[in-house]
């Protein structure tokens, strides 16, 4: 077994526009998910929204520099994640793919297994 | 000659063996170079004789090496992962068993999760044991840029885990359809050329026929039987398609005495079989377009009313412009270039056959046949400055002068 990272991506403004009707089917959604995929499901959280976001970056010197906003603004921002157990690549896309992700999409990443 | 007997064995043996010797490697890079291993080493051997079953001879010379390298690495740490697949490796066994995992090879070269230009490398690379500087060539772009996509394919297949396996059931429809589409695109690549001096590239369509035939004799599904006859359908006219000079000939100039009969009464039978088979696929309305063509003793003989119907039904089937194009230019064959103007006229403001230089191409035809030889002029214009294969715009630039010395 691996485990990869399912990241959800999605329009804030969009998903906010929506109203309450979309956001009951996403919270379905998730909650369905959650029970179909219980024993391969090692994690997962849904993240405040962009607006909540600190960035900070260091310079060469080492000296952090604290700001507002996202690290990289896109149109649809990373709003949460689930870590997964899958034998392969086929198992994760298929068990990602009922991840629901209305306006947006989603992105599978294997993480990385460091030797002992 | 022993040499002609290793390279033949190359062409036609080199992906079933390393599709089986990847099994006990399950490391692509290691694979490779035990069957490089291999044929260097038949070069030698096969001076006392050629075996009966070159494939098997070099799948048990290449596993057994594969075997040893691995006992001696065992302690060794490895670069990349191993191949996940459902099975233990096996252990080699007689010749005669050995498992034909080609299908497995097929699926993970041309894995959606990988980039389509990376699925055809790695296709041509690990099934047709085309050299690095050889799928370059055929994509016209340099070796080290070539040699970082593949590398870079190989790790990801290794390090996101994408299996070596036939997918399952309920996923291989849509994973067919990728396949075929990387083999499709090979044998358009070759058939024409997008750029260069040569319209054909026959290399690139014998290894997209022979990939086709291979998928077909695994895995006979309509869609896979409808590719290989379209592009032995396709193909059949090869000779005909230029002139001595490397001039380019019209299906309506080709002389059909020269079509390769024995491709196009095969590639009858596959269509008929594909068709039989249930709701038609593209590239079986493909085909039956292509058997159209290839039933009909002349150009004047040809049943435009039935292309334009299949055109209508591959349109449903696979929206796409280009589909539509094409359907506009067969209503222009069936009731007159007004009526073909008039259907390419709808087709002006899609934005995807803008840079297309046949539209501009198919106009200036009809124009041309109108008699309105401005208008047609300034259409071969446009189309000649959409394409880059020299045989085709040399043929647009006889048009063009054809008109500019008999203007009407």
């Amino acid at each position: 077994m691996s485990q990869y990272l399912v990241l959800i991506y999605g329009d804030e403004k969009a998903n906010a526009e929506a109203g309450q009707g979309q956001w009951d089917e996403t919270m379905k959604g998730h909650n369905d998910f959650g029970q179909k995929h219980a024993e391969k499901l090692a994690g997962g959280n849904a993240l405040q929204g962009v607006d909540t976001a600190t960035s900070i970056r260091k310079d060469a010197a080492g000296a952090a520099t604290v700001t507002d906003g996202p690290f990289v603004e896109t149109k649809e921002a990373l709003g949460g994640y689930y870590l997964i157990e899958a034998k392969d690549l086929d198992e994760a896309i298929a068990v990602a793919k009922d991840v629901p992700s209305p306006f947006g999409g989603l992105e599978v990443r294997p993480i990385m297994v460091f030797d002992r | 000659m022993i040499a002609d007997a290793v390279a033949d064995a190359h062409r036609r043996e080199w992906g079933y063996v390393l599709a089986a010797t990847v099994r006990v490697t399950r490391d692509l890079d290691l694979a490779e170079e035990c069957v490089q291993d291999a044929f260097a080493k038949a070069l030698v051997a096969w001076q006392d004789g050629i075996p009966a079953k070159p494939g098997a001879w070099l799948t048990t010379v290449a596993r057994n090496r594969a075997l040893d390298l691995l006992r001696r690495e065992l302690t060794m740490r490895r670069a990349l992962p191993l191949l996940v697949e459902e099975q233990v490796a096996p252990e080699p066994t007689e010749p005669e068993h050995i498992p034909d995992d080609r299908l497995r090879l097929v699926f993970t070269c041309c894995h959606p999760a990988l980039a389509l230009e990376a699925q055809v490398a790695l296709t041509l690379r690990l099934l047709c044991g085309l050299s690095t500087a050889e799928v370059a060539r055929a994509f016209l772009v340099s070796e080290p840029t070539m040699a970082a996509r593949i590398t870079r394919a190989k790790k990801k297949i290794s390090q996101a885990r994408i299996p070596y396996r036939v997918p399952d059931p309920e996923e291989l429809p849509a994973r067919v359809d990728a396949v075929l589409a990387v083999l499709h695109l090979l044998f358009t690549t070759g058939h024409t050329a997008p750029s260069g001096d040569q319209l054909v590239r026959h290399d690139l369509v014998v290894r997209a026929l022979d990939l086709t035939r291979m998928l077909h004799s695994l895995l006979p599904t309509p869609e896979v039987t409808g590719l290989l006859a379209l592009i032995l359908l396709t193909d059949a006219r090869r000779a005909t398609r230029v002139d001595g000079t490397g001039r380019l000939l019209l299906l309506e100039e080709q002389d059909r005495a020269l079509w390769d009969r024995q491709a196009v009464d095969e590639g009858l039978v596959l269509v008929r079989e594909a068709l039989q088979q249930g709701p038609p696929g593209r590239y079986a309305l493909q085909a039956a377009i292509a058997a159209v063509h290839a039933d009909a003793a002349t150009w004047e003989e040809t049943d435009w009313r039935e292309i334009v119907a299949l055109y209508a039904l591959l349109e449903h089937r696979w929206p796409s412009p280009v589909v539509a194009l094409n359907r506009a230019v067969a209503i222009g064959m069936a009731d007159g270039p007004a009526a073909g103007l008039l259907a390419l006229a709808a087709l002006g403001a899609e934005p995807s056959l803008a840079s297309y230089s046949y539209l501009p191409a198919a106009r200036a035809d009809f124009l041309r046949r109108l008699g309105r030889a401005a208008e047609a002029r300034s259409a071969y214009e446009e189309a000649l400055l959409l394409t880059e294969n020299t045989v085709e715009r040399r043929f647009l630039e006889r048009r063009l002068s054809a008109l500019n010395a008999n203007p009407s």
